[in-house]
């Protein structure tokens, strides 16, 4: 495999219980030969005990205990496998209506999201729910495989009926990139290999898909944005005055000589170096980690952003945004939480809750405003001091945070700035 | 084509970088668990280059369990040598003599187990709130579902359905005191990607990677290495063998395959080809469904 023009795909996987997920996930492994011989063992072993005629596909993405004895999944779980074009990482997410966390968490970070439909029962509530998701997270790219195709006769007029019944209630959602595949996870029909039960099909099978989509322009590559991590100063004699900016590049590109702003305090400079530990470069783009060093002494700490001149983010200290709650404990209004937008760690307190949105209708409430685990809300929030935000749906890593409640520490909610 | 794209490779190592300068940047007292096996050596040339030109910022910490090979100690003391580092030892022989644990009874009695109360003993002593592995997700079933900051109660425990939810490249490390964390910057590699890092970046390892010629004894489906510290059955014969190590941990329980791949290049071609999963020769995964799983809970590594 040629490493140096190969591409990482995240996706994420999302269906309700019992429409293929993790049948789909095992095919996808199995067929592009990502298994191992003592994995499949194991499996064949598992599959007669439970007494399956031959190999249970979805066991190959059982976990933890509790999942193998009830049969469902719990917790987000990663695989992984590698083709001779690309290697992809997948989110495997469970399906179940208290589980839209781990959904956020999954779609978080894909390039591409697959969602499920059972060809019998084709769109239902969850599968709305998932479209939401994938569009409210703003994953590029969504494929949504029609499966079980075998138990409807392979019939390209159920196809076709569920396509336009997708598209009828997704022209409400904000999707960039939409494609339909007629699948069956079980007998691997256009899943690795192409079908010869769907010849009206003239598309192309799944993993051919998720190899050939054009990721190139996932990530913002215009706005130049650049969180400090942390700063490097070496006490060692030949860099004793060596004070870079250490970070990984959220959007856009750098170069020497570029002039920039440092937020939130407004200071102006040039760029002196991009450094690495195997030398200089001359230009970084996202999402590169590297240390960036300047021409005058400015001080700078972690949670500063350094951008261009001519293209700021704005810093404000109160904004809307859509809002995931993950915890248990509902939010407590004109609560403190503590805000982590990039590197920036500040308080921040709900001040209003615009609206909260139902998933299933996409309708807006306007009178229940109480925000529960699972709840997805527009609102509006005041911070101590400035974060440097962008909208979300133009930068995902600069219009993207989260909400820790101070008293747990724990990760409470999700959150896009409008 | 678009230029402005890294390739799977220069994106992990990105990602790794990143990992561990947060590491850094949100706790006080952080170390790098150290076991001289592969994973951990490339964890800590990530963390040289995370950190350059400075040193890397935190100690290397290895739980010694007393049952090593010597090649990976004198790895290990090099290495430190090299970096400027500190050595942190946690010893599991010393668990032993000061009656913290027992050892295991038994032909197949190992010291894996052990080693956890061993860790969480020196977690709690050197006030760690740190502990950076060099776990991978690929590895096991248990750990796919680990976080990147995998949080830790404060008797050492992992709750795997109680875990943070970790969205975007955003990091939640706040915790209590006495509570600590796990960093595992590599979690998204696989074997195959460790493997074409070491030979793409020249990362020194140790020798026992590259096929030699070693006493061993046939014991599960694999080659031990023979040692004083091996029991042997009647049955058991100790012969000569060309092997190399998969993995690298307690002498007496990591197993090697026959190979003749004495290059980190003959490796990716033989790792690329394997049809055996790489934990498939440590018998200390061998003894149940859940394992792995178990131990994790309890605070293994």
């Amino acid at each position: 495999m040629e490493i140096d023009k190969n591409q990482l795909l995240r996706f994420t996987t999302a269906g309700s219980v019992d429409d293929g997920k993790s049948t789909l996930i095992g095919r996808l492994l199995y067929d592009s030969k990502s298994i191992f011989e003592d994995q499949i063992a194991a499996v064949e072993t598992t599959s007669k005990r439970k007494g399956h005629e031959g190999i249970d596909l979805a066991l190959f993405t059982d976990g933890l205990r509790d999942e193998r004895e009830q049969g469902i999944t719990i917790d987000v779980a990663y695989r992984y496998f590698t083709t001779p074009k690309r290697k992809f990482i997948i989110a495997d997410t469970p399906g179940h209506i208290q589980y839209t966390r781990n959904m956020v968490t999954g779609a978080s970070t894909a390039n591409a999201a697959l969602i499920l439909v059972d060809a019998r029962h084709g769109v239902i509530e969850q599968t709305k729910r998932h479209a939401f998701i994938a569009s409210l997270l703003q994953i590029p790219h969504i494929v949504v495989c029609i499966n079980k195709m075998d138990l409807v006769d392979y019939s390209e007029e159920i196809f076709q009926r569920i396509m336009h019944d997708f598209e009828g209630f997704s022209s409400k959602l904000y999707v960039k990139d939409i494609q339909f595949l007629p699948i069956s996870a079980l007998h691997g029909d256009n899943v690795v290999n192409r079908s010869t039960n769907m010849d009206w099909y003239q598309g192309a099978p799944l993993l051919y898909t998720l190899e050939t989509m054009h990721i190139g322009s996932d990530i913002n590559k215009i706005d130049a944005r650049f969180p400090v991590q942390t700063v490097l100063r070496p006490q060692r004699d030949e860099f004793i005055d060596y004070r870079g900016y250490a970070g990984r590049v959220a959007s856009g590109i750098f170069r020497p000589g570029d002039d920039i702003v440092v937020m939130p305090s407004g200071f102006a400079s040039k760029i002196k170096s991009i450094d690495t530990m195997t030398g200089t470069i001359s230009e970084a783009f996202a999402p590169m980690s590297v240390a960036i060093t300047l021409e005058d002494d400015i001080d700078i700490s972690r949670g500063d952003m350094i951008v261009k001149t001519n293209n700021q983010p704005k810093a404000v200290q109160e904004f809307d945004a859509m809002l995931c709650w993950l915890h248990n404990t509902a939010a407590k209004s004109r609560a403190k939480y503590s805000i982590r937008h990039t590197s920036n760690d500040q308080k921040a307190m709900i001040t209003n809750v615009v609206y909260k949105i139902d998933i299933n209708t996409y309708a807006r409430e306007e009178d229940n405003k109480e925000l529960e685990m699972n709840s997805i809300a527009r609102v509006t929030l005041r911070t101590t001091r400035p974060i440097m935000a962008d909208e979300y749906r133009e930068n995902r890593a600069t219009g993207s945070f989260i909400l820790i409640d101070n008293t747990t520490h724990e990760t409470v909610a999700a959150g896009m700035i409008v | 084509m678009n230029k402005y794209y890294l390739n799977y490779l220069d994106e992990l190592e990105s990602e790794a970088i990143y990992i561990l300068r947060e590491v850094w940047a949100q706790f006080q007292n952080p170390v790098i668990l150290f076991s001289g096996g592969k994973d951990s050596i490339v964890v800590t040339y990530l963390a040289k280059k995370a950190f350059f030109p400075s040193k890397i910022p935190f100690p290397l910490l290895h739980v010694d369990t007393g049952h090593n090979f010597p090649e990976t100690l004198q790895f290990r003391d090099e290495l430190i040598k090299d970096l400027g580092l500190t050595l942190l030892v946690a010893s599991v022989q010393e668990s032993i003599n000061s009656g913290r644990v027992s050892e295991e009874k038994g032909k197949s009695a190992t010291r894996n187990a052990l080693q956890i109360t061993t860790l969480l003993d020196a977690i709690e002593h050197h006030k760690i709130d740190c502990a950076i592995g060099g776990g991978r997700r690929d590895e096991e079933k248990a750990r796919a579902k680990e976080r990147f900051f995998s949080h830790r109660d404060d008797f050492g425990q992992w709750d795997p359905k109680n875990q943070r939810p970790e969205l975007w490249n955003i990091l939640n490390g706040k915790h209590f005191e006495g509570e600590h964390f796990r960093a595992f910057p590599i979690s998204n590699w696989t074997e195959m990607d460790v493997w074409n890092y070491i030979e793409r970046e020249n990362i020194k390892i140790p020798s026992l990677y590259l096929a030699h010629q070693r006493e061993v004894v046939w014991r599960n489906q694999c080659w031990i290495p023979f040692s004083e510290f091996l029991k042997l059955d009647e049955n058991e014969k100790v012969v000569s063998k060309k092997i190399r190590f998969r993995t690298l941990g307690d002498i007496t329980i990591t197993g090697g395959i026959e190979s003749e791949a004495d290059t980190v290049n003959k490796i990716v071609f033989e790792v690329a080809a394997m049809k055996q999963t790489e934990r498939g020769n440590r018998s200390d995964d061998k003894r149940s469904e859940t394992s792995m799983e178990d131990r994790k809970r309890q605070g293994y590594f």
